[in-house]
């Protein structure tokens, strides 16, 4: 594990409107480390997840991510950062195939490395399908492949093994899993898989940290109290 | 690396061509824009043919039915330029790709240029055939490169009003509201120069003072679009 931080956050806010969704997040990740995030729904998980993505601008507090600091030098932390979210950020009238080659576009890749991961995912016999025809499960796979397509050495992931079967989420694993070798920050309800995961727990409720340290120093029963 | 440097590099044709082939690809694979845009310019003309009470219109009269049409047609399309990035979510991940954004803009303008070229190739024909009363050969060059300059205002000020709009609740309402009276200087222009090529014994060519307001607004709009995109993109 480096020395250097990927994630630095100091009193980190952001608000919608009126309503505060996160209020003075805290946190520290080593490279090559992995940060749980738990919390019950409108905890503000997902605010916390897009301002690390630079989605969201932080509204207080200082931000740092893979050295850069936040919003001022945003651009620089674009194309090094992958964001597995809630919904797939794919078009759905295009194939998985189509829509990794896009992309694969826009991160000045070669179309080789689409078909690597379609490949690595058992994707290739549905790969010229229309994404909007597939499973909810497959269409994880191929949402996967889109947010690890650019080799990021950062992973943003809500709650990534949603809809996945126990086989495809083993198929997932050298590519989001703590082998991958990632800096990875992970949402989570489960709090028995999510601290064997990681290295670091956050806990948020109500948009405030509620809970933070090493995972080691956490037991379950401190995470279950958060939604209760 | 600056960060002038680092979008020198990012060189915005790669990223503008991958985006554009992704929406034409989509237009072809499920056909929204276009169908919509060609069956409103021509249930359009329908109406103006009832509501005008006339078989035949020319000269300026001719130029504010053909001109007013195409714009309410664009309308249709700018209001679903976004659409497939906004529902689908691909938006974010093209926001977090390492691209000068300043893609998007060129992309979508020359998206949106396209589908009103391909308009106008079934909507003057239907007009010409509906209710125009001279014939429109003569003046047709004319009103070729006349459409050509229009439409690059369209696309230019649509691009950026859609980008403005995606990210709010009332998209379909910011779209005319803002569009409409930025295309006034636009579409005055455009209309005195039509005027001539659809009248009876009309000229061949309109002054070429018309023709040149519109070349400075598509370049005044251009420039300015593209230098405050970027930023309409910010959160």
């Amino acid at each position: 594990m480096a020395d250097a931080p990927a994630i630095e956050l100091t009193g980190v806010g952001r608000r919608y409107g009126e309503r505060w969704a996160l209020r003075d997040a805290t946190v520290t990740v080593p490279a090559g480390a992995t940060l749980v995030i738990f919390g019950p729904n409108g905890a503000g998980k997902s605010t916390l997840l897009r301002v690390l993505a630079t989605l969201l601008r932080p509204h207080t507090g200082t931000a740092s991510v893979l050295g850069e600091e936040l919003p001022r030098r945003e651009w620089a932390v674009r194309g090094k950062v992958g964001l597995l979210a809630h919904d797939a950020l794919l078009y759905r009238d295009l194939s998985a195939r189509e829509n990794l080659r896009f992309h694969a576009r826009l991160h000045k890749l070669g179309e080789e490395r689409a078909e690597q991961l379609l490949e690595a995912t058992r994707l290739l016999p549905r790969a010229d399908d229309p994404v909007r025809t597939l499973s909810r499960g497959l269409l994880q796979r191929v949402a996967v492949c889109r947010a690890v397509l650019h080799d990021p050495p950062l992973l943003l992931l809500d709650e990534p093994r949603a809809n996945l079967d126990p086989a495809a989420a083993e198929l997932i694993e050298p590519l989001i899993g703590r082998e991958s070798g990632r800096t990875r920050v992970i949402t989570s309800h489960d709090p028995v898989g999510g601290l064997a995961e990681a290295d670091l727990a956050l806990g948020l409720r109500n948009g405030s940290q509620a809970l933070l340290g090493p995972t080691s120093e956490i037991d379950t029963a401190a995470v279950e109290a958060l939604y209760r | 690396m600056s960060r002038d440097a680092a979008r020198r590099d990012a060189k915005p044709m790669r990223p503008t061509m991958a985006l554009l082939r992704k929406d034409l690809l989509l237009e072809r694979r499920a056909p929204e824009s276009i169908p919509a845009m060609v069956l409103f310019s021509i249930t359009t003309f329908v109406l103006f043919h009832f509501g005008l009470g006339r078989d035949e219109v020319d000269g300026s009269l001719a130029a504010g039915v053909l001109l007013v049409t195409i714009l309410f047609a664009a309308i249709l399309g700018i209001n679903r330029l976004f659409v497939a990035e906004h529902e689908e979510g691909g938006f974010d991940a093209v926001l977090m790709a390492p691209i000068d954004r300043t893609a998007l803009f060129l992309a979508k303008g020359t998206a949106l240029f396209l589908f009103l070229t391909l308009v106008e190739v079934v909507a003057v024909p239907a007009f010409a055939i509906l209710l125009l009363g001279p014939s429109p050969w003569h003046g047709l060059p004319a009103l070729i490169v006349t459409l050509a300059l229009v439409n690059l205002a369209l696309s230019s000020v649509g691009a950026l009003v859609a980008a403005l709009a995606i990210r709010t609740r009332s998209r379909d309402l910011i779209v005319p509201i803002v569009t409409l009276p930025l295309l006034v200087p636009a579409l005055i222009a455009a209309a005195r120069a039509c005027a001539p090529l659809l009248a009876a014994h009309g000229d061949a060519w309109p002054a070429a003072k018309w023709l040149l307001m519109l070349g400075l607004y598509d370049l005044v709009f251009g420039l300015l679009a593209y230098a405050v995109f970027d930023f309409l993109l910010e959160d």
